[in-house]
């Protein structure tokens, strides 16, 4: 898989994160786990997960080539046709 | 405890803002660029935080635990989701691009950047007349959280116009004599004051009432139908519609989508968006769960009055419950700062200087801006005084009303064929139509159109579909103007 093919995985990453980031699949659960409505604890894994995820996306330099634009780290030649 | 104290903690509070706003003045030099935008020298942590205070106003601080305490603790997940994830991916989408565009083209403002593509001082002081109009209410939302604040914390010898007053005549000094780079400071510092105190306030609650677990059992107690997630007020379509329409709202808030230009570097906004869920999160848990977890504890809540005070004062000493109220009121000057400080450069950018004078001097400009800062205050706080619903309502009107200018914005971002008339209809229709169901409940003469539909579907977040469809459509069968330039919105490869 191509570096820009690999980049559109993170569309729907994206709207993976956004979507899960409601607790959907507990609706109407009521369980307390260690103090907290279980549901509340998916929300708070869930946003850990999101900085850990969205940290990755800038890291990887898919942040700039989202924009059409090359990171700074990257050799000219890992462009894949953005630049003229 | 005396009344004296937590007043003068409150009013030492403030001018201890103030104080910071003039050091910053000192440091600023006398123009546009440095005034609105700090010359574009924003770093991360200021940038991170002055963002995160301008969301912090009443709205989330008041408005929330209010709703956690009446509804249930589900607002967590609700504002979580929209501010901690839907929010960054929106940073990125539409922030990010606007800081490339506007870095190299030298825009200070939404209306100014939309009206350079496509060559249109009507669209120009559209988006800018569009916003002022919804900052209105939102302005307004801060004195009266403000006003109720002070109320709650003097038992009623402060009376509520006397809180609004002091907040309005704070934030009026404060813009006129700052500008951004002041606002930024301030909210670095507030921001981090609040994220300390709310975890040092539920700390101190809940080992009051005996830990974590025997506060949500009181809770569960108290109203069983907490513990499940969803019901009640919690329907499907109201949890969608509210994330979609204030996460999109935000981005277009004239002190939101300003912070999109201040940046330093590129940098600063990809550490932003990386450190965004955590920060959100570290707020809003303490937050939104002493107000959910408010309904088990042995306290009164009077109608109308917010529920954090009423617990801070029942469980901890009356000088901290000062100190949080502080932290709040000063959280609504900075969110009403930022938002006066860029109301008043979409004015006079956007609106004075295209449409009414195009040859005012710098200085008449400069004096244009600060009194039109004090007036939209004022007015704002008149309508304040009549109370037209909760903090959460009118907090919510405005941001769809914000939200509605999203989708034609990024339209215009991403899709080169998008024309002027597109963008003109599609950000004027909806907003009339929005204006319409908005005032028919306002306006007695008129039937009130619903607001939300099957089950709490809010009808903006089918005229923002609306809003999408007539930017689209209207752009396919107009052709482009003579003036307009798509190439302005490039960014790639340089």
């Amino acid at each position: 898989m191509s570096r820009s093919q690999r980049d559109l995985v993170w569309i729907s990453t994206f709207a993976v994160l956004v979507a899960f980031a409601v607790p959907w699949p507990l609706w109407g659960v009521d369980r307390v786990v260690a103090g907290l409505p279980v549901w509340i604890w998916w929300h708070v894994a869930w946003l850990g997960l999101c900085a850990v995820l969205f940290s990755r996306f800038v890291r990887s330099g898919a942040w700039e080539r989202g924009m059409g634009r090359r990171p700074e780290s990257e050799p000219e030649s890992a462009l894949g046709g953005d630049r003229p | 405890m005396t009344l004296g104290l937590s007043l003068g903690i409150v009013v030492g509070y403030l001018l201890f803002a103030l104080a910071i706003g003039l050091v910053a003045y000192r440091v600023s030099e006398a123009t546009a660029e440095d005034y609105y935008l700090a010359n574009r020298s924003i770093g991360t942590v200021v940038l991170l935080f002055t963002t995160f205070a301008t969301l912090l106003s009443a709205f989330t601080f008041f408005g929330g635990p209010n709703l956690a305490f009446a509804a249930g603790p589900e607002w967590l997940i609700v504002m979580g989701t929209i501010d901690g994830v839907l929010f960054a991916v929106l940073w990125y989408a539409i922030g990010y691009k606007q800081w490339l565009i506007g870095n190299r083209n030298g825009y200070v403002t939404l209306g100014e950047m939309l009206g350079d593509r496509f060559g249109s001082v009507g669209l120009r002081a559209l988006v800018a007349g569009v916003s002022l109009l919804w900052l209105f209410p939102y302005v307004m939302l801060q004195q009266m959280g403000a006003g109720e604040a002070l109320v709650g914390l003097t038992g009623g010898a402060v009376p509520y116009w006397g809180g609004a007053a002091l907040v309005t005549a704070f934030m009026i000094l404060y813009v006129v004599l700052a500008g951004m780079r002041g606002v930024a400071w301030t909210d670095t510092v507030q921001g981090l004051f609040m994220l300390s105190v709310v975890w040092i306030a539920a700390a101190w609650v809940l080992s009051a009432v005996g830990g974590v677990g025997a506060a949500t059992g009181a809770m569960l107690d108290a109203r069983p139908d907490f513990g499940s997630f969803g019901g009640g007020t919690y329907s499907v379509g109201f949890i969608v519609s509210t994330a979609i329409t204030i996460a999109f709202g935000v981005t277009m808030f004239p002190q939101i989508n300003q912070r999109f230009f201040v940046a330093r570097s590129g940098e600063t906004l990809k550490r932003s968006f990386v450190l965004w869920p955590v920060l959100v999160l570290l707020l809003f848990l303490p937050a939104f769960m002493l107000g959910a977890w408010a309904v088990g504890m042995p306290v009164d809540v009077p109608e109308g009055a917010n529920v954090l005070p009423v617990v801070l004062n029942e469980y901890t000493p009356a000088w901290f419950a000062a100190l949080v109220v502080a932290g709040a009121m000063a959280a609504m000057m900075s969110s009403s700062d930022s938002m006066l400080l860029s109301g008043s450069s979409y004015f006079t950018r956007d609106v004075y200087r295209p449409v009414v004078n195009a040859d005012a001097s710098e200085r008449r400009e400069a004096w244009i801006a600060r009194i039109g800062v004090a007036v939209f205050a004022l007015l704002a706080f008149v309508a304040s005084l009549f109370r037209p619903g909760t903090l959460i309502e009118v907090g919510d009107t405005a941001f769809s009303g914000f939200a509605l200018l999203a989708l034609p914005v990024i339209c215009a971002l991403y899709w080169d064929q998008t024309t002027r008339s597109g963008m003109i209809a599609g950000v004027l229709v909806p907003q009339v139509a929005y204006l319409a169901v908005v005032l028919s409940a306002v306006v007695a003469a008129v039937p009130t159109l619903p607001r939300t539909v099957a089950g709490g579907w809010d009808v903006a977040l089918g005229l923002m579909v609306f809003s999408a469809l007539l930017t689209v459509g209207v752009s396919l069968v107009t052709a482009p103007t003579a003036d307009s330039d798509a190439s302005r919105f490039a960014v790639a490869g340089d």
